[in-house]
């Protein structure tokens, strides 16, 4: 087993709740409460549904912000502090609670999930204006606001995992929310089935902690780590990374996340951007623990991290669609923090850093996309757009800050927290460290060339647009929260990274930062990084730039095709499982039929025939049910004294 | 012989509820006709209540009230509380009066059935209401059934809760014919067990020379008299106590006698009944009997397992709704006594849990019974609620939701009541049982869901049964039955654990 950080994340026992810590169960609550109404009130709500949506998140913000106020009261030791509700269930000495845990990584979360989803409710507003189901928009995501938070609230894995298929869920019913459009109807059953899989492998975990810990709870797993074997301990952090990989589309789990962008943005930006595609991040860092005792599972997390920034950023080239190339982004970025969190102790921090920046610009890109979309009749193609600087400068400038964010643009937000993660991917020993860093600065590259290329085909070269569109700049309502989150992409990674300050504060629950120390000089990442940067820049500048983009797609080449399709994985799944799938269902529905349903029906049958056949026994006469009386303690008698004599 | 020392205080749920039906019988005969309901029902409620909130004091530190006589125990308190609960949720079905004008109830139990005086009675709306201290002074001999510690005192328990129970089954206001037949088929066989009841009694005296459960069981121990006195004497004993229970064989009045009663009548056997005669045979069979289990564990395995398959199959082949719920019920009177087989703490607290479980779902199905009418009453025939669910989505559903707990489906009470009852026989070491348990539960859930795709996914036919809008009285009660089969379901914590305090110590002997 590692040793390192294992020791250093001490056994922890949380304290009992009290003072602001009660509240604790507002958090959820509130914008459960929220969802519940606006649901059950049905078009009476209409009117002011998507106030009340927006209070109350905004008021779940603002527990959350006075918990976390109170948490920095505590000493570094003592912030984590647990809320018990109830006893869900007591089965012998296996005790479910339900409880919830306030300690810095979960309060991170809800200060993110209710902050950034505070943000784009107040968006959703403008955006959702003319929709005639605005309220029930409402209330989904609202449902979602509480199943995330219940998810990074709880203190067992069960209620994890009911967080997780809430989250789940809530995703589902928005990604299909224009049911009417069969590819949003289509795009939810996918994502509903692709995390099926995933949500599989988080449910045997669990299964597995059980039979292993006797215990669901994050305590009763964590301290009882040190006795279990090697092997199943690793089986757990496995079956983790496999949820986390459906949750967070991630490779070989990734072809959901693309079909997920018809949803209406807000969405995207919130759910498939934000919060929810980050939750296997969370699960990982959160079972820290579990993964510092398990190399083996670590090193897959890693694996899954690398591969997939490459694989989402390569995606994200191709598409000519502005939410598919941001969704391509968004694969690209949780691999990164997949990566660091695979890294143990040295990336956990940065992980979360990241996860937290990325939360504010790729947000901002998705709202800007959504503002866009908004002013050119719901168009999503960037060969359409050009040269919308001018008419909407408010979008065009913060979308310019979020893309200077997430390439790495010095001392903006991603700067600060990716290239921490690229450094400690090459500090990772020696083989792996080149492979990982390398895989990681290649990412930077290809990042700073797909983000370039969108922001010129969008609001740089010539007006593309169709001739009855009219681009205006969105209404306050939909430019304010863009400029709020403007602010995030901007001091975030300065506020969190600068000073050591999320890392020294996330170090009671994964462990005090490990120094990395890199197989070269830190100047070569220092200056490295921004030229790569600049580099891609550079590329895109001269692809898009000095040439005219063409409406029609080019034929391209091998690799854009590829790209274009998702690298193919829609196809692989196609071949591999639904191909056969549909046959095995074929062959078992056969098999169902002749032989299941005849021996069914037998039995069906045979107990229908002694039904009807007793059933004679009700002649309805006292004499008749006198006598079966008669004869039954007549019946209890023998028995009784059988037993007596034998 | 010394006069008993007899603890009142200890006593006052009881009293308090015989109490208040004593002064209704006094409501009976001094006031007016028109004024006799609004009196009745609030001091029915109000004793009801009353009872509960002593109940609960008294709980709190259970002493023996009548040494030799009664015991007050934490699970009597537990089966008590139980019993006026469900006695609450039944009395708001039977003071409703919105779904039939005038109440379930007959206005005369003298007038004769299609007289010209009947017809009169029933336009001048006049109504029975010496329904309530009937049902307060069943309610008071349920509260003593389980707490009788000699088997005197059980006997006269038991028939001061079934002669009121007699009476209340043949009120129905419609089909009185059926109703009245009921009433004296209940009566008779009633009569012919109680006898067994008896005879069993004076084995034992025989046997043990007192009929006090301790004594019982002390003289077992001690093994004097002749053995074929004492188990002659458990067994019919037993035979009583089974039929009370309805367990099968002794079961034949169920079925008619639930078709026959007023529905609200039916509901309030169905829930109340059912907790106080298992309250008792628990006590009988784990106090007096205890150290015999070996001897009558193979009788009541064959009884459990006759009830279970004989509840469930009979059930599916019912047309009848109310006849197809007393299967039902029939069907979980088996599962409960898997747990009466374990004879154990957690036999004791798993059957308690399921009895409550059960009374709430059980009385809120038969409250749905009472608002699917038609011009000449409920409309009982299955026939007859085809396509409700599209015409009254609510309370099909909810009644398919009902159907579902019955069933032993997750997250529902029946489930976890399933699950605990199941689990305490199998640790009780009677595996075999679980197993037939669950082949009945499948068989019986196919009789459930029957009945919903019968409601929900058939085309309505032309004459369709119309749905009561009840009074608040009614919708209290379902809203109660189906809030607790919730609570049950998905939060079975508190009361489980509840559950199993009060079984902790078992009964006193």
């Amino acid at each position: 087993m590692s040793s390192g950080g294992v020791a250093l994340a001490a056994p922890i026992h949380p304290a009992v709740a009290s003072g602001a810590f009660s509240l604790t169960w507002l958090l959820v609550a509130l914008p459960l409460a929220s969802a519940a109404v606006l649901l059950f009130g049905g078009r009476r709500t209409d009117r002011w549904g998507h106030l009340l949506g927006c209070a109350s998140v905004i008021a779940s913000f603002v527990v959350g912000l006075a918990i976390f106020t109170a948490l920095l009261g505590h000493d570094a030791g003592d912030r984590s502090i647990a809320q018990h509700i109830f006893t869900w269930a007591l089965v012998g000495k296996f005790e479910v609670a339900w409880g919830f845990l306030v300690d810095p990584l979960s309060i991170c979360f809800v200060l993110l999930i209710t902050g950034v989803g505070g943000i784009i409710h107040v968006y959703s507003i403008g955006y959702m204006a003319h929709d005639p189901e605005r309220r029930r928009f409402f209330a989904y995501l609202n449902l979602f606001v509480a199943a995330m938070l219940l998810l990074v609230l709880g203190d067992n894995y069960l209620m994890l995992y009911i967080g997780w298929e809430g989250v789940g869920l809530a995703s589902y019913l928005l990604i299909g929310f224009w049911q009417h459009r069969n590819s949003a109807a289509v795009a939810a059953k996918k994502a509903f089935v692709v995390n099926r899989v995933g949500d599989l492998g988080l449910s045997v975990a669990v299964f597995l902690m059980f039979s292993t810990f006797g215990a669901v709870s994050f305590t009763g797993v964590f301290n009882g780590i040190d006795q279990a074997s090697h092997g199943a301990v690793t089986a757990i952090g496995l079956l983790i990374l496999l949820g986390a990989c459906g949750k967070s589309a991630q490779v070989p789990l990734q072809s959901w996340l693309l079909d997920a962008m018809e949803g209406p943005t807000p969405v995207s930006a919130l759910i498939h951007a934000a919060t929810m595609v980050t939750a296997g991040v969370y699960v990982i860092v959160r079972s820290n623990p579990i993964f510092d005792a398990a190399p083996t599972a670590q090193l897959a997390v890693t694996v899954v991290g690398a591969v997939t920034l490459l694989f989402g950023a390569f995606i994200g080239c191709a598409k000519d669609d502005i939410k598919k190339s941001l969704a391509g982004s968004t694969m690209s970025q949780i691999g990164y923090m997949h990566l660091a969190a695979g890294l143990g102790p040295a990336g956990y921090a940065f992980a979360i850093a990241h996860l937290l920046g990325h939360g504010f610009f790729k947000a901002s890109l998705f709202l800007g996309a959504g503002s866009v979309m908004h002013a050119t009749d719901d168009q999503v193609n960037m060969r359409r757009f050009g040269a919308l600087r001018r008419k909407m400068p408010i979008t065009f400038w913060t979308f310019i800050l979020a893309w200077a964010a997430i390439i790495g643009i010095p001392l903006l937000a991603g700067w600060w927290t990716k290239d921490r993660i690229v450094e400690a991917a090459f500090a990772h020993g020696p083989v792996a460290g080149w492979l990982l860093g390398g895989a990681a600065a290649l990412g930077v590259i290809v990042t700073s060339f797909y983000m370039t290329r969108m922001i010129i085909m969008t609001f740089f070269g010539k007006e593309r647009w169709e001739d009855d569109v009219h681009p205006h700049e969105s209404p306050a309502v939909m430019t304010v929260p863009l400029i709020l989150l403007s602010i995030g992409s901007v001091f975030g990674g300065w506020f969190l990274i600068g000073g050591q300050r999320l890392p020294s504060f996330l170090a009671p629950v994964v462990g005090p930062l490990k120094e990395s120390r890199l197989p070269f000089s830190s100047i070569v990442l220092d200056i490295g990084l921004p030229v790569l940067v600049l580099l891609g820049i550079l590329l895109a500048v001269a692809m898009y730039v000095r040439r005219p983009v063409p409406v029609v797609p080019p034929a391209g080449n091998v690799l854009v095709r590829a790209g274009r399709r998702d690298l193919y994985g829609d196809a692989f799944n196609e071949a591999v499982f639904m191909r056969p799938g549909q046959y095995l269902t074929r062959t078992l529905v056969y098999f169902d039929a002749h032989v299941v349903d005849g021996v069914v029906n037998g039995v069906a049958a045979l107990v229908g025939g002694a039904s009807s056949r007793w059933r004679r026994t009700e002649t309805g006469f006292v004499r008749s049910y006198a006598l079966s009386m008669l004869l039954g303690a007549a019946m209890v008698s023998i028995l009784v004294l059988i037993v007596v004599v034998l | 012989m010394r006069a008993p020392n007899i603890d009142y205080a200890q006593l006052l749920p009881v009293l308090v509820v015989f109490g208040v039906a004593v002064i209704g019988v006094l409501v009976e005969a001094f006031v007016s006709r028109e004024n006799r309901r609004t009196i009745q029902v609030p001091l029915a409620f109000a004793g009801i209540v009353a009872s509960f909130i002593t109940l609960f004091f008294v709980g709190k530190t259970p002493r023996t009230p009548a040494v030799g006589a009664l015991g007050l125990d934490t699970p009597t308190v537990f089966i008590q509380g139980t019993i006026l609960l469900l006695a609450f949720v039944s009395m708001l079905l039977i003071a409703e009066r919105r779904v039939d004008g005038g109440g379930p109830f007959v206005a005369e139990a003298a007038a004769l059935p299609g007289s010209e005086e009947e017809r009169r009675l029933l336009q001048a709306g006049a109504q029975h209401t010496e329904v309530y201290p009937l049902v307060m002074f069943s309610v008071g001999g349920m509260l003593l059934f389980p707490e009788s510690d000699d088997l005197l005192i059980m006997f006269v328990a038991l028939e001061v809760l079934s002669l009121p129970l007699y009476l209340l089954c043949g009120l129905a206001r419609r089909r009185r014919l059926l109703s009245q037949e009921a009433a004296l088929k209940y009566f008779l066989l009633g009569a012919f067990s109680s006898g067994f009841f008896v005879y069993g009694i004076a084995l034992l005296y025989g046997y043990a020379g007192t009929v006090r459960l301790s004594g019982i069981a002390q003289a077992a121990g001690s093994a004097t008299g002749s053995d074929i006195l004492l188990y002659a004497g458990i067994a019919l004993v037993g035979v009583g106590l089974l039929f009370k229970i309805g367990a099968v064989p002794f079961h034949g009045w169920t079925p008619d006698v639930y078709q026959g009663a007023p529905t609200a009548v039916t509901a309030f056997m169905s829930a109340c009944t059912k907790v106080a005669a298992f309250g008792a045979t628990l006590r009988v069979f784990y106090v007096a009997f205890g150290g015999m289990r070996w001897d009558w564990r193979p009788m009541m395995w064959v009884i459990a397992v006759l009830t279970m398959v004989i509840g469930s199959v009979l059930a599916i082949t019912q047309t009848d709704v109310k006849r197809m719920l007393a299967y039902s019920t029939i069907a979980h009177t088996g599962f409960i006594l898997t747990a009466v087989v374990a004879t154990s703490t957690q036999g004791l607290s798993s059957a308690m849990f399921y009895l409550a479980a059960y009374g709430f779902s059980s009385v809120g199905a038969f409250a749905i019974v009472t608002l699917v009418r038609d011009g000449g009453g409920e409309a009982n025939h299955l026939s007859r609620w085809v396509g409700l669910g599209r015409r009254s989505p609510l309370v099909a559903g909810m009644f398919a939701f009902f159907l579902l707990a019955f069933a032993g489906i997750p997250l529902t009470s029946g489930f976890t009541g399933k699950y605990v009852v199941f689990l305490a026989a199998a640790n009780g070491g009677a595996l075999p049982l679980v197993v037939v348990g669950l082949l009945a539960s499948a068989a019986a859930a196919f009789f459930y869901v029957r009945v919903i795709v019968l409601m929900f996914f058939q085309q309505p036919n032309e004459d369709a049964a119309t749905v009561a809008v009840p009074s608040a009285y009614t919708s209290v009660a379902i809203g109660l039955g189906v809030l607790v089969t919730v609570v049950l379901g998905v939060v079975p914590g508190p009361v489980l654990q509840l559950a199993q305090d009060a079984a902790r110590n078992l009964f006193v002997g």
